[in-house]
């Protein structure tokens, strides 16, 4: 399968760079997942899992929280704002994600802000969830 | 000339200062490596985002709709300068060398005739810069708490200067820090960050991009962001200069202090042997005199 050149990159560290077979990412109006070739692209991502596949049948999710994906001719950069890897995940973390999650719904009146907060904490939820099994 | 005692005394106490001094050196250098690491993993993140930026701007022409963060008020009136120092003194130069670049520049505009306002990230700067122009400080952000420089930090100063660009408070805003570019040798830096600064990507990346959501929400949501990034960057690059001046500074503190030891022993042991010398001569010719 054909590869292309993926960097994930938040404020503090990069946290991946290297070759992939696909990356999905949480893009504001919706999953897009990357394949080699595609077309230019420039998204803003929301609040979820950002799943990478180096290799056939190995999927590596990172939780992202805000940031941007910049497709450009073979190659995919995301800065994300805030980035975990799955592995380091622990309830602790994700409760105090949470918790700023929901302050940012509280500080904010603008309808939009207001829904993609709501979106947010419905995503940490559930990863709190999952994390449980 | 001081007597025995008076010499002991100070030869005590420069080894107690050099031991200080000393130990100041060694805290800076283990702080020194973990700054540097923080500065320099940051580092392509910012690369990152103003090549995304540069890409995303050399798309669009500049007219009326254009974010005011990119194409700016259309006036230079009103100026803001930030000016980010160290909280802690006994660095050197570091800090009065940032206070004065920002110094020269605020008299500069002055004499121009234009409206500055300053705000002023860490204690050592607002001190220098409060004898001058204490009407011009609006805002004083102490970052004494914080340990380890967090990208919160660098958010909460953005956010401050988001919420005054968006009350039309000022029309340029410049950022005063030191770049870090050795142990020895720090460089005290202005960069313009509203309007932000774009460097024009190559015609290499003219690619034709496709925007989700669209293009102006996009670059809404990463102009703010990219002035977070920035100020976040030169918060790290400042606080790893910190470290570098402060260790420069002690190791010199710590190499005058050994010197002023040798030179105090010296002339202590010259006196203590011209005493004994002379209490010889006294009992000898006391003795012939018999």
């Amino acid at each position: 399968m054909a590869t292309f050149n993926f960097e994930l990159v938040s404020p503090e560290r990069v946290l991946f760079s290297g070759q992939v077979d696909a990356v999905v990412l949480p893009a504001a109006d919706g999953d897009v997942t990357v394949l080699s070739g595609h077309a230019p692209l420039m998204a803003t991502l929301k609040t979820g899992f950002l799943v990478i596949t180096d290799k056939p049948g190995n999927g590596k999710r990172v939780l992202v929280r805000g940031g941007f994906a910049d497709i450009g001719q073979n190659s995919l950069t995301v800065l994300a704002q805030r980035a975990l890897p799955a592995e380091e995940l622990t309830q602790e973390i994700l409760d105090k994600e949470i918790l700023q999650a929901e302050m940012a719904y509280d500080a904010t009146n603008d309808l939009a802000a207001k829904h993609a907060a709501e979106s947010a904490i419905a995503q940490l939820r559930e990863a709190k969830a999952a994390l449980n099994y | 000339m001081p007597s025995l005692k008076d010499l002991r005394n100070r030869i005590a106490s420069v080894k107690a200062t050099q031991k200080i001094t000393k130990a100041m050196q060694m805290v800076a250098a283990a702080k020194l490596r973990r700054a540097q690491t923080a500065a320099e993993a940051a580092r392509p993140y910012a690369e990152r985002m103003s090549a995304v930026l540069g890409n995303l701007a050399s798309g669009i022409t500049v007219g009326p709709d254009t974010p005011r963060l990119l194409a700016g008020t259309g006036s230079d009136k009103v100026q803001l300068l930030v000016v980010c120092t160290a909280e802690r003194g006994l660095c050197g130069a570091f800090n009065s060398s940032i206070a004065r670049l920002a110094r020269d520049h605020a008299n500069r505009l002055l004499a121009e005739g234009k409206t500055v306002k300053i705000i002023c990230v860490g204690k050592k700067g607002y001190d220098i810069l409060r004898r001058q122009f204490a009407e011009q400080i609006i805002e004083f952000v102490d970052l004494r708490a914080a340990r380890q420089i967090g990208f919160e930090h660098g958010d909460m100063i953005a956010q401050k200067v988001l919420a005054l660009f968006e009350q039309g408070a000022f029309d340029v805003a410049t950022l005063f820090y030191s770049r870090f570019q050795s142990v020895i040798s720090q460089i005290p830096t202005a960069q313009q960050i509203v309007p932000a600064q774009i460097e024009s990507a190559g015609a290499a990346s003219q690619a034709v991009y496709e925007y989700e959501p669209d293009e102006g929400e996009i670059l809404t949501t990463l102009l703010p962001r990219n002035l977070t990034v920035q100020v976040f960057r030169a918060l790290l690059e400042n606080a790893a200069s910190e470290q570098g001046a402060r260790m420069s500074a002690m190791d010199s503190a710590t190499r005058n202090a050994g010197e002023m030891i040798k030179k105090q022993t010296m002339t202590y042991n010259r006196s203590r042997q011209a005493m004994i010398t002379k209490e010889l001569i006294e009992i000898i010719s006391g003795a012939e005199a018999l």
